[in-house]
């Protein structure tokens, strides 16, 4: 177990790491960051005061040090365009893009697991073959498609929700404002959540329903149907917790997915957050924001990567003696 | 199969029409007749393909030339002939007076052409590395598995993303309209090659081993001639595949990037960007601006991805 634990923490560092150089070269090459910062009017001297402040007089191994230092500390330099800390303008947006994430991970989850559940034993039936039928359709569909149809339908032509925006916000703390109090708030999150997450929600279904199939198949599901247990005790009881495995896999990696996928959610409902700055960030080349989005989105998917494999153990015996694995 | 049942097959066109048969009676021909979703994706794909490919000839105006545009026309519902210059707009005009049905037929032209693009970019980029890797092994298949692990733990959409940027910066800013197609290509590609690395990496392992590639190596063939004239041909099955799934994704990539407002231009309009600009009018009620190209671009996704499913399903029914 330890040394699992330590080979994937290592390998977890290791990719950071590789997501740091790159992110490090964006800075340094893609370029000039004095000449970006000061403009064209700053004299010679100017520019030299700043590359030493920079510190990029120093060599590059020790600038690429005192990147990760900086990145350990949450600091990420000026953001070109608005000439503000680029972390202060990613944490102000955070909040509004987890609680878009978490929201509609839970809508995925619990509707994924529901419907593929529910395809899985009633296989023959129209209610099924017609909610498979539609998730075909919905794993063609492009996001920003259906959130721009969501929109026409539901905000444009009926009027019941709102097309854009975040609604009223309340703050909690000192930095974190939410929507989730009040109810213009949680009315303009329904249509992103279901956006974001509907894509997740056909894959999560999907996955459920063939791994339900094969358990089903099992004999010690014959068995446990042979001993006269109640359908709903074999069904989910003895089949669902057997399909969990790859599922959680999924589930796992599919959030960091949600994640980055806000990106285009955020710009169709103008949503005020992280992915929507990123967005303006790659249209005006705004490196430091960049680099910065690039560092964090690694860091959401290494964790959740490390997560993942540690959470086998806890649900798979198996995997805890040696050579018992598959 | 067999040539005795051809019965042109005789004096003339030896080759030709026993490739023909053969074709027809294969398992692929088989397995087309007997699904009808199938038939009729291949159909629909075929229909837009060729209204791409012929726009010029098709369509009632070229939608990039303001000389045939009717401002006077601007907002013309579907299905209207216009009472103040005659035209007829079979799915509406834009603001312009632009023919909705023409800035279709054009924006396919150019998400096809991304897409087609940015497919063979990534799967020659790919094919080669993997070929390599496969072959040689070592530490340059050590650091390619590597990098493309990595690249795989972020959604490639988001590596296009980033990629886009990063050229963008290299470039300067009076080019970046004008390049904005060949970025989008390396953008795209870039993002989508390891899928292709790692097929043909795995397959190369397997058939390195076997005779023909001993044989070859016994009578002192080059490794170069080896990889592209003998491994080459028999690990393309799984590159097909992949190549075809991977189109219906690249055009839905490039949409979403010109949607985004990182790919193409409104000058230079794919069915991307024409969602994006339609967006700007369905609140005024000019549905038709906005729902037709999404109409387009999904028929165009949901039938090039069926034909991959299918094809995926008849040539490698493992893969299922």
């Amino acid at each position: 177990m330890l040394a699992f634990l330590i080979q994937r923490v290592l390998q977890a560092i290791f990719v950071m790491l590789m997501v740091s150089l790159f992110a490090f070269s964006l800075f340094h090459y893609v370029g000039d960051p004095v000449l970006n910062m000061l403009g064209q009017e700053a004299t010679e001297a100017d520019r030299a005061a700043l590359r030493a402040q920079l510190g990029l007089d120093q060599p590059v191994v020790v600038q690429f040090w005192n990147f990760i230092v900086n990145a350990v500390q949450l600091e990420f330099g000026i953001s070109y365009r608005s000439a503000r800390p680029v972390t202060e303008m990613i944490l102000e947006r955070l909040p509004a893009t987890l609680e878009l994430a978490i929201v509609s991970a839970i809508f995925a989850v619990v509707l994924g697991i529901v419907f593929g559940v529910y395809t899985a034993i009633a296989r023959g039936s129209l209610l099924s073959k017609f909610i498979m039928a539609v998730s075909l359709i919905g794993v063609s569909l492009p996001t920003f498609l259906i959130g721009v149809l969501l929109i026409y339908l539901f905000a444009v032509n009926l009027g019941w929700l709102p097309a854009f925006g975040r609604g009223e916000t309340v703050r909690i703390g000192s930095w974190w404002t939410t929507g989730l109090l009040t109810a213009s708030g949680l009315r303009s999150l329904i249509l992103p959540a279901i956006t974001l997450g509907l894509f997740q929600l056909t894959l999560i279904m999907r996955l459920v329903r063939a791994e339900m199939l094969e358990v089903l198949r099992t004999d010690y599901i014959k068995f446990a149907r042979a001993r006269g247990l109640p359908q709903r005790v074999v069904n989910l009881r003895h089949a669902l917790k057997n399909t969990l495995i790859p599922v959680i896999t999924i589930i796992g990696l599919q959030l960091g997915t949600i994640i980055a996928f806000a990106i285009i959610t955020e710009t169709v409902f103008q949503w005020p957050g992280v992915g929507a700055l990123f967005i303006t960030a790659v249209r005006f080349v705004d490196i430091p924001l960049m680099a910065a989005y690039l560092m964090m989105i690694a860091l959401v998917f290494v964790l959740i990567n490390l997560v993942v494999d540690l959470l086998y153990y806890v649900v798979d015996p198996r995997l805890r003696v040696p050579g018992g694995s598959k | 199969m067999s040539r005795s049942d051809d019965p042109a097959h005789g004096l003339k066109g030896h080759e030709a029409p026993s490739r023909l048969q053969a074709f027809l009676a294969s398992d692929i021909v088989y397995s087309w007749k007997r699904q009808p979703v199938v038939i009729v994706a291949s159909l629909v794909t075929l229909l837009m393909f060729a209204g791409a490919v012929f726009a010029p000839w098709i369509a009632p105006q070229n939608p990039f030339d303001p000389r045939q545009l009717h401002l006077i026309d601007a907002f013309t519902p579907p299905l209207t002939t216009s009472e103040l210059t005659g035209n007829f707009y079979l799915l509406g005009s834009d603001g312009q007076g632009r023919d909705v049905f023409s800035a279709i037929l054009y924006g396919s032209r150019i998400s096809l052409l991304v897409g087609f693009a940015s497919v063979l970019f990534a799967l020659v980029l790919g094919t080669t590395l993997g070929l390599v890797a496969g072959f040689r092994g070592g530490w340059r298949d050590a650091l390619l598995m590597r990098i493309a692990d990595i690249q795989l733990t972020f959604p490639s959409i988001l590596m296009a993303l980033l990629i886009f940027g990063v050229i963008r910066g290299f470039l300067p800013r009076s080019l970046h309209a004008e390049a904005a197609i060949i970025v989008l290509i390396i953008a795209i590609g870039l993002s989508d090659w390891v899928q292709f690395a790692r097929a043909v990496r795995g397959t190369t392992m397997v058939e390195k081993n076997k005779e023909y590639v001993q044989a070859a190596r016994v009578i002192g063939l080059p490794d170069v001639r080896i990889l592209f004239q003998h491994i080459l041909p028999n690990v393309l099955r799984p590159v097909l595949v992949i190549a075809t799934i991977g189109l219906a994704l690249a055009i839905i990539a490039e949409a979403t990037l010109s949607f985004l407002g990182v790919g193409m231009p409104p000058t230079q309009p794919s069915l991307g960007t024409l969602i994006r600009v339609g967006q700007d009018y369905m609140f005024s009620g000019e549905w038709w601006i906005l729902l037709f190209p999404g109409l387009a671009l999904l028929m165009l996704a949901l039938s090039v991805n069926l034909l991959g499913d299918w094809l995926r399903d008849v040539l490698n029914p493992k893969l299922r």
